[in-house]
């Protein structure tokens, strides 16, 4: 924390009360608007363009064509109220507008009143709404204060995706030359360099050979951390995050030496040095589609035959259920391993099979609990049952933690919380709306804390970890309390004591 | 947004970040600094150059945990951790100490 911030860090709440309504609480808050150059290396207008009122409404006729969901998330709100206190932004915000159907009433009002008969007619009476300046604010500032984490979703009794929605009106407004900064940015970089960070192949090299140097001298062990090694079997794509940023980087070293310990002959791409695709978080099926088809490239490149993903959310969402429209077929991969696999997966197959060993008491001074991330939690998969992605990452840890304590099961599995800085939302820019957000998750936290004695909050998506170290101590949490699956893995696993 | 030192401006962007990095000085440096709310030292200014003289050889800044192993060997193993640079720079020796390196802010999810 540097400068003491300039608004209330919320409460823990006693009852987990809805908060009191504050009508434009949150009015003020809005990320950058991206830079021009932002928005044409993506293809995008780079300023809002001429006529922009009928633009904006002819996009949303051609996302109405394209996605027939997004128009029966339009038409079947009934307004019965099921997700109104579910959003994490509403919890820490109290804003009205960030409920999550008010979220959605505002892309809903100018869906009625350019498509539906009776908006056309008679738009007072339905709600239906001129696509105006105030309405474009409206939807920069508050689809910019929706993480995507879909947990009204799971809530509302007709299905209704307000990620959806977001997506599109985020899309909308790309399509007029209204980008968020943060996003479209670090697209950009994406299909420059090959990753959010901007990391070139030289740095990304240094950094894999600092990371061999660290486990040699911390070990005795040579576990290799290999770039673009041809022929190799496995392509590990993983967030930047885990080349950079503490915790991940810990998490990186740990699936080093579970694939030096099983043997796995692997490495990272400089091409595809990125798990994440942000183009989910824009709407953009074109960028998403291109973004995914670096992980193609380089996996013919490299020869390789599996590909794996490590500890990042999204990338999951997008690699579990969207990679084989995206970046397919995937005939050229090994038949025998799922396409493509996740690192948890990996990691605990070995250890069902014996091998890996890992010794648990080398965590003794750990008490853990886990976080879902969203994306994990509510769009995907791990293994081949179901509940899988709840039941895998538990596993793992419990193989390398003897001491575990699930949180309120209100907020854990399908119902878990936003960590607060998901969906394209982890920029400094937005600090405040980030803190407020982890507000549930917090309260969730302090209550094992408190009376289970935990230590430690592991999580398995880059956003996550990176949310959580900046926004902890602002609860009164170390920054480093947050780690990686993998690095709890990493401090277990026994090196070169196989049978 | 700009600095102003000795009546020459330096442009920023929204959050502070020198837009051209090729213009950055030292005195530059202390002014940043002051609006970040830290007293330069020299442990920070060891960081500080640091950062520059990675930056001049990779093209971005280096990874946290290279900060910290080449702080340990220029400050010594007491100094070497991530919670030190944390003591220099708050709000995150990644971010803060970037900007006040005249080096652009890094990117994602960190």
């Amino acid at each position: 924390m540097a400068k003491t911030p300039e608004f209330e860090i919320p409460p823990f709440r006693t009852e987990l009360e809805n908060p009191a309504l504050v009508e434009g609480a949150m009015a003020h808050c809005q990320p950058f608007i991206a830079a021009p150059e932002h928005n044409t290396d993506l293809g995008f207008p780079g300023e809002l363009v001429d006529n922009w009122e009928m633009k904006a409404v002819e996009k949303l006729g051609d996302l109405l064509n394209k996605n027939r969901a997004l128009r029966v998330y339009l038409d079947s709100c009934v307004k019965c109220g099921a997700c109104t206190d579910k959003c994490h932004y509403f919890i820490g915000t109290g804003d009205p507008k960030n409920m999550p159907v008010a979220r959605q009433d505002l892309l809903r009002s100018v869906y009625r009143r350019y498509f539906t008969l009776a908006g056309k007619i008679a738009p007072g009476l339905v709600g239906a709404k001129d696509m105006t300046k105030d309405v474009l604010d409206d939807w920069y500032k508050y689809f910019h204060q929706c993480s995507q984490c879909r947990r009204c979703a799971v809530f509302c009794p007709y299905g209704i995706d307000t990620a959806e929605i977001s997506m599109a009106a985020r899309d909308i407004m790309d399509h007029i030359g209204l980008g968020t900064k943060y996003n479209n940015e670090i697209l950009g970089k994406v299909h420059k360099i090959g990753n959010n960070l901007g990391l070139p192949e030289n740095a990304l090299i240094n950094t894999m050979e600092g990371l061999e140097e660290d486990v040699e001298d911390e070990t005795g062990i040579t576990v290799r951390f290999p770039v673009d090694k041809k022929g190799a079997d496995v392509l590990l794509v993983t967030p930047s995050a885990d080349f950079f940023a503490e915790p991940h980087v810990d998490g990186l070293i740990g699936y080093a030496k579970v694939f030096h310990q099983a043997g796995i002959n692997w490495t990272v791409s400089s091409h595809a040095s990125e798990a994440a695709n942000f183009a989910m978080f824009i709407g953009s099926y074109e960028q998403m589609h291109k973004v995914a088809q670096r992980i193609r490239q380089a996996a013919l490149d490299l020869g390789v035959k599996r590909v794996i993903f490590g500890e990042c959310g999204h990338a999951w969402r997008v690699a579990y259920s969207f990679l084989n429209t995206l970046a397919g077929p995937w005939d050229f991969l090994d038949p025998k391993y799922p396409k493509p696999q996740h690192i948890l997966e990996v990691t605990y197959d070995l250890i069902q099979r014996g091998a890996i060993n890992l010794d648990a008491s080398a965590n003794d001074d750990k008490v853990l609990t886990f976080h879902d991330s969203c994306n994990v939690a509510r769009a995907t998969r791990m293994g081949d049952v179901e509940g899988g992605q709840f039941i895998i990452p538990r596993e793992v840890i419990k193989a390398s933690v003897n001491k575990f304590v699930d949180m309120n099961p209100d907020t854990t599995h399908e119902k878990t919380f936003c960590c607060g800085g998901g969906g394209g939302l982890l920029t400094d820019d937005l600090m405040e709306l980030r803190i407020k957000g982890a507000l549930p998750r917090m309260e969730a936290l302090k209550d094992v804390v408190d009376n289970h004695g935990v230590t430690h909050m592991a999580a398995i998506c880059a956003i996550c970890k990176s949310q959580f170290a900046k926004v902890m101590p602002y609860y009164g949490f170390p920054m480093d309390m947050i780690v990686s699956v993998h690095q709890l893995v990493s401090d277990a696993i026994l090196l070169g004591t196989k049978e | 947004m700009a600095y102003e030192v000795n009546g020459k401006s330096f442009e920023s962007d929204e959050e502070g970040y020198l837009i051209d990095i090729g213009s950055w000085n030292e005195e530059l440096a202390d002014l940043i600094a002051k609006d970040e709310e830290i007293d330069m030292t020299d442990e920070h200014w060891e960081v500080v150059n640091f950062l520059r003289e990675y930056y001049n050889e990779y093209q971005i800044a280096p990874a946290v945990r290279v900060l910290v192993k080449a702080v340990k060997k220029k400050l010594g193993a007491d100094k070497g951790s991530n919670k030190y640079l944390y003591e220099l720079f708050p709000y995150g020796p990644a971010k803060q100490a970037c900007k006040i390196a005249g080096l652009p802010k890094p990117t994602g999810c960190v």
